[in-house]
C-alpha cells in the first residue's frame, strides 16, 4: 500500500509541482513548435506520452543489468539516444501497420520525439539520481503526462491569442513567452502541494 | 565550389548575427532558459555547446560522402552523442563546480536542435574547412545569445553582477547596483526566464518590422518621386507644345 501511494504522489510530483516545460525546461522547442492547433498538440502529447514510457521502461534495465555489469556506465548517453531513436521509428512502424488511423494523426511528430529534451531528460535523470524502478517509472509516467496536459493547455490559449489585438512586435512567438511566463507562475502556486504529507 | 573573397567571415559572422541560433531561428530554447541564472553558467555552457558542435561539426563534414542517405539521422545523432560524452567526462573530472550547476544538461547537449540541425544543413553538405568556420561561429553566437539572456537575469534577479572564474564560480569581485532588498528574485526563476526571452523576441520583432517598414516608406517615396518627374516631364512637354504649334 506504502508502494502505491509513493507511487501516485511520485507521479503527481513530476506532474505538477515540478513541471516538465514549466519548471524544468524540458522539450521547449516542441512546446513552442507544435502548440499552435489544439489538435497537433494532442497529437504531439500523446506521441511523447507513448515514448517516454517505453523508454523508462527499456532504459532503466538497460542501465542497470548492461552498463553496470558490464562497467561502461560511461556509455548511458549514448545508449540512451540511440535507445530512444530506434524505439521512435519502431513505434512509427508498429501504429503503421496495427492503427493507420492512429498513424495520421501521430506519424508526423514522430520524428520530432527524437530531438525532444523530455525524453532523453527523464532517462538521464533517472540514472543521475539513482531511482529505484517503480520511481523511474512514476517519474516517467508523471513528467509524460505533465507535458500532454501543459501543451494542450498552451495550444488552447494560443488559438485565442492568435484572434486577439497584440501589439505588433509581440505577434507570435513574444505573446507565447510570456504567456507561458505567467502559466510558469501559476505552477510555482503548487510548490507547496506536498508539505504536509510525510512521504 | 565557387569561392568569393571574404566568404570564411561572412560564413563566421552569419551564425553571430543574421543567423543566430537562438534569437533568430530560435533554437536550443531548452539550455537557454535553464542555464542563464547566473553569467557564468551561461558562459560555461556556451563553451561546452561550442566544443561540441565544432568538433561534432568538422567530424560530420569528413564523414559526409561516406554515411549512406538512409541512416544519416541515427549516424550524426551518434557522433554527437560521443562528443558529449567526452565533454561530459572531462568537464566531470576537471570542473566539478561546473558540472554541478549545469546537471544534467551537458548531457541534453545531444538533443540540442542546434547542433542536429547544423549537421543536417551545413555540415552534410559543405567541406571540412566550411563547417569547422561555421561550428566557431554558430557555437559564438550561441554563447553570446545566452549572455546577453543572463546579462538581464542576473542583473534584475540579484541586483548585481558577481565577477567570478568561469568554471570554478569562486567570485573575485561582486557589483550591487540595486539594492539589496530591492532586486526583482522573480528573473532567477524559471518564470524570469520566460518573461527574458519574451520580451528579447519582442524587441528583435520591433526592429525587424521597423525596418520593412522603412524599406516601404523608401520603396513609396521612390515611386512618388518617379511619379512626379513623369508628371512634370509631361507638364514640360505641354508647356513645350503650344510654343511649337505657333512657330
Amino acid at each position: 500500500m506504502n508502494i502505491l501511494i509513493t507511487f501516485i504522489l511520485g507521479i503527481i510530483s513530476s506532474m505538477l509541482i515540478d513541471n516538465v516545460v514549466l519548471s524544468r525546461f524540458y522539450g521547449i522547442c516542441p512546446f513552442l513548435g507544435v502548440s499552435k492547433k489544439v489538435k497537433s498538440a494532442l497529437g504531439m502529447g500523446i506521441a511523447v506520452v507513448f515514448v517516454i514510457v517505453l523508454a523508462t521502461l527499456i532504459c532503466w534495465p538497460l542501465y542497470n543489468f548492461i552498463l553496470v555489469p558490464a562497467k561502461i556506465q560511461f556509455l548511458d548517453t549514448v545508449a540512451y539516444i540511440l535507445v530512444i531513436a530506434s524505439l521512435v521509428q519502431l513505434v512509427g512502424l508498429f501504429i503503421k501497420k496495427y492503427s493507420p488511423s492512429l498513424y495520421k494523426t501521430l506519424g508526423i511528430y514522430l520524428p520530432l520525439i527524437t530531438t525532444n529534451c523530455a525524453v532523453l531528460g527523464v532517462a538521464q535523470g533517472n540514472t543521475d539520481q539513482a531511482l529505484d524502478f517503480l520511481s523511474s517509472l512514476a517519474n516517467g509516467i508523471g513528467t509524460s503526462v505533465g507535458f500532454l496536459v501543459i501543451i494542450v493547455v498552451f495550444s488552447c490559449i494560443r488559438v485565442r491569442l492568435e484572434s486577439a489585438n497584440t501589439p505588433k512586435a509581440f505577434k507570435g512567438l513574444p505573446i507565447a513567452l510570456i504567456t507561458a511566463a505567467i502559466m510558469a507562475m501559476a505552477f510555482m502556486g503548487l510548490q507547496g502541494l506536498f508539505s504536509g504529507i510525510n512521504v | 565550389m565557387s569561392r568569393e573573397k571574404g566568404y570564411t567571415k561572412q560564413n563566421f559572422l552569419k551564425g553571430l548575427f543574421i543567423e543566430n541560433p537562438l534569437f533568430i531561428s530560435v533554437l536550443g530554447t531548452c539550455p537557454a532558459l535553464a542555464t542563464t541564472k547566473s553569467i557564468e553558467a551561461a558562459i560555461g555552457m556556451g563553451i561546452l555547446f561550442t566544443i561540441v558542435l565544432i568538433c561534432s561539426n568538422t567530424l560530420i563534414s569528413l564523414l559526409r560522402k561516406l554515411i549512406p542517405e538512409e541512416i544519416r539521422t541515427p549516424s550524426y545523432i551518434v557522433v554527437i552523442a560521443t562528443f558529449v560524452t567526452i565533454v561530459k567526462m572531462l568537464t566531470n573530472a576537471f570542473l566539478p563546480e561546473l558540472y554541478s550547476t549545469l546537471g544534467v544538461f551537458i548531457s541534453l547537449i545531444v538533443v540540442n536542435c542546434i547542433v542536429l540541425g547544423r549537421a543536417e544543413a551545413f555540415a552534410s553538405k559543405n567541406n571540412v574547412f566550411d563547417s569547422f568556420i561555421d561550428g566557431i561561429g554558430m557555437g559564438v553566437g550561441y554563447t553570446m545569445a545566452l549572455c546577453i539572456m543572463a546579462f538581464f537575469r542576473e542583473f534584475l534577479g540579484t541586483g548585481g553582477f558577481a565577477f567570478g572564474n568561469i568554471f570554478t564560480f569562486i567570485p573575485y569581485f561582486k557589483l550591487q547596483i540595486i539594492p539589496k532588498g530591492y532586486e526583482i528574485s522573480l528573473f532567477t526563476t524559471p518564470v524570469g526566464a520566460f518573461i527574458v526571452f519574451g520580451l528579447i523576441l519582442a524587441v528583435m520583432a520591433f526592429y525587424k518590422n521597423r525596418k520593412a517598414e522603412y524599406q516601404a516608406f523608401l520603396q513609396r517615396k521612390e515611386r512618388q518621386r518617379k511619379a512626379e518627374e513623369a508628371k512634370a516631364k509631361a507638364a514640360a512637354l505641354a508647356a513645350h507644345k503650344p510654343v511649337e504649334e505657333a512657330k
